[in-house]
């Protein structure tokens, strides 16, 4: 949904050339949507982008590829000064980054008005995060209003900054150094009509950051998807053990004796990546490690009933040596993975979750070992009573 | 929802105070309010060290030790003795799928 415009009425943008026709590091898939103005000449008025607030198949499909592959590294439109609507000389200024889905969730948001959207270089990274690291920050916002002239573009001295941008953003500084006032804006993009329609006023609502069960859902495809490369190796590893006989590996006896082993890293990922984001305010406790244990505790016990139940069952096995692989493996596992939404959510502290490591990452290290040992353990009767020696 | 108590590093000294507000604006979990043109904490356990309020306090009135809050930069810290970061900058590269 990108035309780009003519503009007459728009003064001359020295510098925006070089700001939005090439990035400094345009990878590949860097201009994914957005083609750059092409030729631009010296002296005549530069085409401006234009956006409107339509999503097209391919943002679909890119929104949903970004939550869910390695699509999120790279999916980043150009930075520089957009033209939303029928922005004029009077309309407030967006400040954003560009990692595209943010674009693309600003922009929804905007149907019927006219702003301008000045896209900031954070590398194709969120707002929140790029604040975080300084790329959305001081530096790079004071370089981008000059960069593409805004106090030609507009008559009002004004700049709206999402408020988790305030991270990276000294507003007095960018007052100083450019005689733009940052003003900063709700939190999240949905709350942008109510604020701007209400000459910037912000409730206390719009200035909390929310981390509801939707919120969560959205982040769960990046928890478990990367940890399914752990999975695989951990599959492979189990299938060899249990899959090696006297005749060779036989298939068999990987499903037979290794079944309930690979349905065991199943549910360490399940209760770990999936449950404990999901059900994280209900969780007892308010260390995430322990949350995901305790998931991983009420995950096994659930299976060790089901299977009481049936007579044999591929996820579960009564062998002893299984059973304390499966209760000292699956909640250790899952509580690591529960350890690493730590990143993901929105109210957790670096010094919270460093203390969280020093406690539960040796913990941690023996419970592999011991898991190591048990299914070695384990091994090692069937094979003595399938009649083989050591 | 609130983190472990009694370990976010936020320190605030109101005598350097201006009543400038911009705290209780950059805040998001609302940890600044301001009584008698003087800001004041809230509930310290709810501060996420992100650092916001430091860095638009122009009186220098705030310090947060701020850092990542994501484990695969802690473990990275652990392991390799640097300073815990995502991974997502052109620097480091290492881990940019797990960042943030």
């Amino acid at each position: 949904m990108f035309q780009p415009i003519k503009s007459q009425t728009l003064p001359d943008f020295s510098g925006l050339g070089s700001t939005v026709g090439a990035t400094a590091n345009s990878g590949p898939g860097q201009n994914y949507v957005l083609n750059p103005p092409k030729k631009i000449t010296q002296n005549s008025p530069k085409p401006l982008p234009r956006v409107d607030h339509k999503w097209n198949v391919r943002d679909y499909l890119g929104a949903f590829l970004a939550r869910t592959t390695s699509r999120r590294n790279d999916y980043t439109v150009f930075p520089g000064l957009y033209r939303f609507g029928e922005a004029d000389k009077d309309s407030e200024v967006l400040v954003s980054a560009n990692y595209k889905l943010t674009f693309d969730k600003l922009r929804q948001k905007l149907e019927g008005r006219n702003v301008w959207i000045l896209v900031l270089d954070t590398k194709g990274i969120n707002v929140w995060c790029a604040a975080g690291k300084g790329t959305f920050g001081t530096t790079e916002l004071i370089k981008k209003i000059q960069a593409v002239n805004l106090g030609e573009v507009v008559k009002h001295r004004r700049v709206i900054v999402p408020q988790l941008g305030a991270v990276g953003m000294a507003a007095h500084e960018i007052k100083l150094r450019t005689g733009f006032r940052v003003s900063y804006g709700p939190v999240d993009a949905r709350d942008l009509p109510e604020y701007l329609d209400n000459a910037r006023r912000t409730t206390p609502q719009m200035r909390r950051v929310r981390f509801n069960w939707r919120d969560r859902l959205v982040l769960t495809p990046m928890e478990i998807i990367p940890s399914f490369k752990h999975f695989w190796k951990y599959t492979a590893i189990i299938a060899i053990l249990f899959g090696v006989q006297r005749e060779g590996i036989l298939f068999q006896n990987i499903i037979q004796d290794g079944g309930a082993y690979i349905f065991a890293g199943v549910s360490a990922l399940f209760a770990g990546a999936l449950m404990t984001p999901l059900l994280l305010p209900l969780m007892p406790f308010r260390s995430f490690a322990l949350k995901g244990f305790i998931a991983g505790v009420a995950v096994c016990a659930a299976l060790f009933g089901i299977s009481q139940y049936q007579e044999s069952s591929f996820f579960w096995s009564n062998n002893p040596w299984f059973l304390a692989f499966a209760f000292i493996f699956i909640p250790s596992a899952s509580s690591f993975l529960a350890l690493q939404f730590t990143g993901s959510s929105t109210f957790t502290n670096m010094t919270g979750v460093y203390k969280e490591h020093k406690y539960a990452l040796p913990l941690y290290i023996v419970a592999v070992v011991l898991s190591v040992i048990l299914a070695l353990a384990h091994k090692v009767t069937l094979w003595m009573n399938a009649g083989g020696s050591l | 929802m609130k983190y472990l108590l009694n370990v976010a590093k936020l320190e605030y000294n109101e005598t350097l105070c201006t009543g400038c507000r911009r705290c209780t604006e950059v805040c998001p979990h609302g940890v600044f309010d301001l009584k008698n043109k003087k800001a004041f904490i809230t509930d310290k356990d709810r501060c996420i060290e992100c650092g916001a309020c430091q860095k638009n306090c122009e009186s220098n009135a705030i310090k947060v030790q701020t850092g990542v809050g994501c484990s695969s930069a802690i473990l990275y810290s652990i392991f390799t003795g640097n300073e815990a970061t995502c991974g997502c900058d052109d620097e480091t590269g290492s881990s940019a799928a797990s960042c943030c």
